[in-house]
């Protein structure tokens, strides 16, 4: 596709001469670099709830993020209106950081290279509201008959198709669409003593509707909320302190998340205020442990074409059979620390500064038998699903908490426990996994990372692990 | 009322324009902003960003049956769309009983000067700014050598302007503005690496904390932690300084908000005029106090603010709710309508605060032999359907009355339920730092699990 055909030129009339134009101005103070980030995002919101659709909001987002960087000096500005006047005075602020003779712009922009990952013919955005209305109330019919106990139904289903054009002083054009969906469905159960609980199942990516008219149907998500919710109405207290902890395969690789890959992010390791700053070579984790964050995944929630510094994602060995292999970049660490741009400068959207962040992050599968894993622990927990995490980067103390979990008695699973949140520390924890099952399994597409005010779509994913020590915040 | 100024002109066409298309009502919202954000690291200025939006969201109901959609394109023909997508959306929504605007007799606003906004953030120089980011970094690093690093200091300022107007003729506006100020120093010995952060924000420059000071208490914050570790795993008196302990009336607030109270999504719901609470606790949501960051005249469905008493000696006394959450429980709205720029109000708080009690905090401090005194909580573990609370902290453990070695690596677990009715000391330090507050409490019994 040339430029004409993209959606910015054809939409708001922009030229590459425009966009040339642009940049000058941002570097007519001095300045390394600049770009110009484009974003355009239309959006749809359903919600039901007590089996009524209460809830149905759509709208438009755009706008234009300006950024000079000159040395270790980022300079931003952005304009929710896309009149050339307007991104002219954009580009004039974020000019301000840098004070010398203006930089030469180089002159031509070419089209830069991208992926193909999720080249959805029809975006959920372009079906019918009927079709995807009809989801969530699929959803709420399957979740109130899959049992009685089941008292309050939640169901949403939300999209969008994003549209970026990034231009870059070195001469680089790139546009990419981006579309994403996701269903959630909530349910309070209670139970025969009066206590209630609640189950939640959510899933999607960068796919069009089919995704939940195939193999992922709003029937799946209900049974799986459903599910959850009982075991909770049966759990005991969990137990307090140091044990064994068995990850089960999936969403609990939000471990990896919180324990290295935010860790591993260039800008916190090139003020060296990360626990694992200066840590390259080092082992960091079992030698069973091989961590990657890869953006290149073909319709996953994490996954981007180009990054929203228009550099391609590609898959980044961060840990490799336990020893620390790299961070993740963003252009200005990269430049900084002279390393090769990963792919994962990303930015939630035209109002933010771009920064490195994680993708798709998960561990790869190793040789056991997940059974055999569960077999060999005496005495331990065994967490299934798990809801948030957060960690201090700089003490390397993270948490994440467990919505799903069962005592191993005997290597055995015996009764499910209560929400607990486990602690550990960065680059100690994964030193005592000692069992790395042959299961790998990714999440469902539910993950949002937040960082310093700033949300961004991620995935994880993780094989069944055993960690010999963890602490486990339990009550009992 | 004819608008008087631009952002009330979007909002009040915007509902001439829904009402000319047929629906039976509308509520439009229009907000605007500027922000300006300067990041100093290491003495060097490290970010500016300067920048300003704005949008505009429109809710419509066509019988019961309701739609939203929003924009940021402000023209007349970006109005007409926003008001053909949200009538469109209602076509395909389904008609909920409770559904509708505010009764008319609840619609209002408070007069006077709130102090929600001053001129004199606009016009703080850039140059003043830095400065006063680079002088609070400073300030911090030179507290002591074992601060070698630093994730810097930050200065933000912001304007903005919302407006919100109803078909029952409700026609209101607000400006506010705001400054802060944050710093961040790394502290580090043998190798391990600690960071704390203090910070101030007020809606004036003149009532922000000084540069120095903040500097000095982000050094004394960060000087505290090195060196922590893991404590045994045992069942203790938790204090939980005002910085954290005001998370614990957080989640008081989302026990009481109308949504989870209807929804029976939460351990308190049901639960009015019972002991919920120790005798010492009483919370009070108060949207009307002059220059707070909780404070505005109206609330986001056009309902004056008001103060509410929540708990009362350990009672509760009453929920937070909007419009529609009144309807389903058969309750009149207390004026705490919540959203963005549309879509169905959610529940929102004013200034929320626990009310300070007689004794000084370290008072409180030397009634704990052994203890644990949490200065930061980690991760999301709390549940408030059934009260379940297990979350990270680090702080300094309690030994004999006295603060002594920094502990961290550990979590605190119990239930809401019983911590609320532990809590058995409540200080006099409350402190305003942001629309919710509460001074330092005493939780009588918790399980710290550590090593």
């Amino acid at each position: 596709m040339s430029f004409s055909d993209s959606f910015f030129a054809r939409r708001f009339n922009l030229t590459p001469r425009d966009l040339e134009r642009w940049l000058g101005e941002a570097l007519s103070r001095g300045g390394d670099f600049a770009d110009l980030y484009f974003e355009y995002i239309e959006s749809t919101a359903l919600s039901l709830d007590e089996s009524i659709i209460k809830s149905a909001t759509q709208g438009v987002t755009l706008g234009v993020g300006v950024r000079v960087l000159s040395g270790e000096r980022t300079g931003y500005a952005y304009s929710g209106d896309l009149t050339p006047e307007r991104i002219l005075k954009a580009a004039r602020t974020a000019a301000c950081i840098a004070a010398g003779p203006a930089s030469v712009v180089r002159s031509g922009l070419d089209e830069g290279e991208k992926l193909d990952l999720y080249s959805v013919p029809v975006p959920a955005a372009e079906t019918s509201l009927a079709e995807r209305v009809a989801l969530i109330l699929r959803a709420d019919e399957a979740a109130r008959s899959a049992d009685v106990k089941v008292f309050q139904v939640q169901a949403s289903f939300a999209d969008n198709i994003k549209h970026v054009l990034i231009a870059s002083s070195d001469g680089s054009l790139v546009w990419d669409r981006q579309p994403m969906a996701r269903l959630n469905v909530s349910v309070l159960a209670k139970g025969e003593d009066g206590r209630v609980e609640n189950g939640y199942q959510g899933g999607g990516g960068r796919v069009g509707l089919d995704h939940f008219t195939s193999q992922n149907l709003p029937e799946k998500f209900a049974k799986e909320a459903v599910r959850q919710a009982l075991v909770s109405l049966d759990a005991v207290e969990a137990p307090a302190g140091e044990t064994t902890v068995v990850l089960g395969p999936g969403w609990p690789g939000i471990l990896l998340h919180e324990a290295v890959g935010h860790g591993l992010e260039a800008d916190f390791n090139r003020k060296k205020v990360s626990a694992f700053s200066d840590r390259v070579g080092q082992q960091v984790a079992s030698p069973l442990c091989t961590v990657v964050d890869d953006g290149a995944m073909a319709s996953r929630r994490g996954s981007l074409n180009v990054d929203d510094e228009g550099t391609p994602t590609r898959r980044n060995v961060l840990i490799e059979n336990g020893v620390l292999r790299g961070y993740l970049h963003d252009r200005l660490s990269s430049k900084l620390l002279g390393s090769a741009a990963t792919g994962n400068g990303r930015r939630e959207s035209y109002q933010h500064i771009p920064m490195p962040r994680m993708t798709n992050t998960y561990m790869l599968a190793g040789e056991s038998d997940p059974d055999e894993i569960i077999k060999s622990v005496p005495k331990g927990i065994y967490c299934a699903t798990f809801g948030g995490g957060q960690v201090d980067i700089t003490s390397g103390n993270f948490v994440f908490s467990a919505t799903e979990s069962y005592l191993i008695e005997e290597g055995r699973l015996t009764r499910p426990v209560r929400g607990a949140t486990l602690i550990g520390n960065g680059p100690e924890a994964l030193k005592w996994v000692s069992m790395v099952g042959n299961d790998l399994k990714l999440d469902e597409g539910v993950g949002i990372c937040g960082k310093e005010g700033q949300s961004v779509p991620v995935g994880v994913g993780i094989p069944t692990v055993k960690i010999d020590r963890m602490t486990v915040g339990g009550n009992a | 009322m004819s608008p008087s100024n631009t952002q009330e002109e979007i909002a009040a066409r915007l509902i001439e324009l829904a009402m000319a298309r047929g629906v039976t009502a509308a509520e439009a919202t229009v907000s605007e902003g500027d922000e300006f954000e300067a990041q100093v690291r290491l003495g060097e200025v490290e970010t500016l960003k300067e920048a300003g939006s704005r949008a505009a969201g429109l809710r419509v109901l066509c019988g019961q049956k309701v739609g939203s959609a929003y924009s940021s394109d402000l023209t007349e023909a970006g109005l007409q769309r926003i008001v053909e997508s949200a009538t469109s959306l209602a076509a395909i929504s389904m008609a909920d009983p409770h559904a509708g605007l505010p009764d008319a007799a609840d619609l209002g606003q408070l007069a006077g000067d709130l102090g929600l906004y001053s001129d004199s953030i606009a016009t703080l120089e850039t140059a003043f700014k830095i400065e006063q980011a680079r002088a609070g970094e400073k300030a911090a690093m030179s507290v002591d050598p074992r601060i070698d690093n630093s994730e810097g200091g930050s200065f933000g300022s912001y304007t903005g302007w919302r407006a919100f107007a109803n078909s029952l003729g409700f026609l209101g506006s607000y400006r506010t503005s705001s400054c802060s100020l944050s710093v961040v120093p790394v502290a580090s010995v043998d190798g391990r690496r600690e960071r704390d952060y203090w910070s101030s924000s007020a809606r004036t420059f003149e009532r922000l904390e000084a540069a120095d000071y903040i500097g000095r208490k982000a050094a004394e914050r960060v000087l505290r932690r090195l060196g922590a570790k893991k404590a045994p795993t045992q069942k203790v008196p938790v204090v939980f300084e005002p910085r954290v302990a005001r998370s614990l009336v957080g989640h008081i607030f989302s026990a009481v908000s109308g949504d989870a109270v209807y929804r029976k999504s939460s351990f308190l719901a049901g639960k009015l005029d019972e002991v919920v609470a120790n005798p010492l606790v009483t919370v009070v949501d108060d949207g009307t106090m002059p220059g707070l960051f909780g404070t505005s005249p109206f609330d986001d469905e056009g309902v004056a603010s008001r103060r509410t008493t929540i708990v009362e000696a350990g009672v509760l006394k009453s929920y937070l709710l909007n419009t529609y959450t009144a309807r389903k429980l058969g309750l009149r709205t207390t004026g705490n309508a919540s959203r963005g720029i549309t879509g169905n109000a959610s529940v929102g708080h004013g200034n929320l605060y626990l009310q300070p009690g007689e004794e000084k905090p370290e008072a409180i401090i030397r009634g704990v032999k052994n203890g644990l005194y949490v200065t930061e909580l980690l991760g999301s573990g709390v549940n408030i359907v059934n009260g379940d609370y297990s979350r990270g902290a680090a702080g300094v453990w309690i030994e004999n009355g006295e603060l002594t070695w920094p502990v961290h690596e550990v979590t605190i677990s119990g239930n809401l339920r019983r911590m609320f009715e532990q809590i058995e000391a409540v200080g006099d330090d409350l402190e305003f730092r942001g629309s919710v507050a509460c001074p330092t409490l005493l939780v009588g019994e918790m399980t710290v699990s550590g090593h």
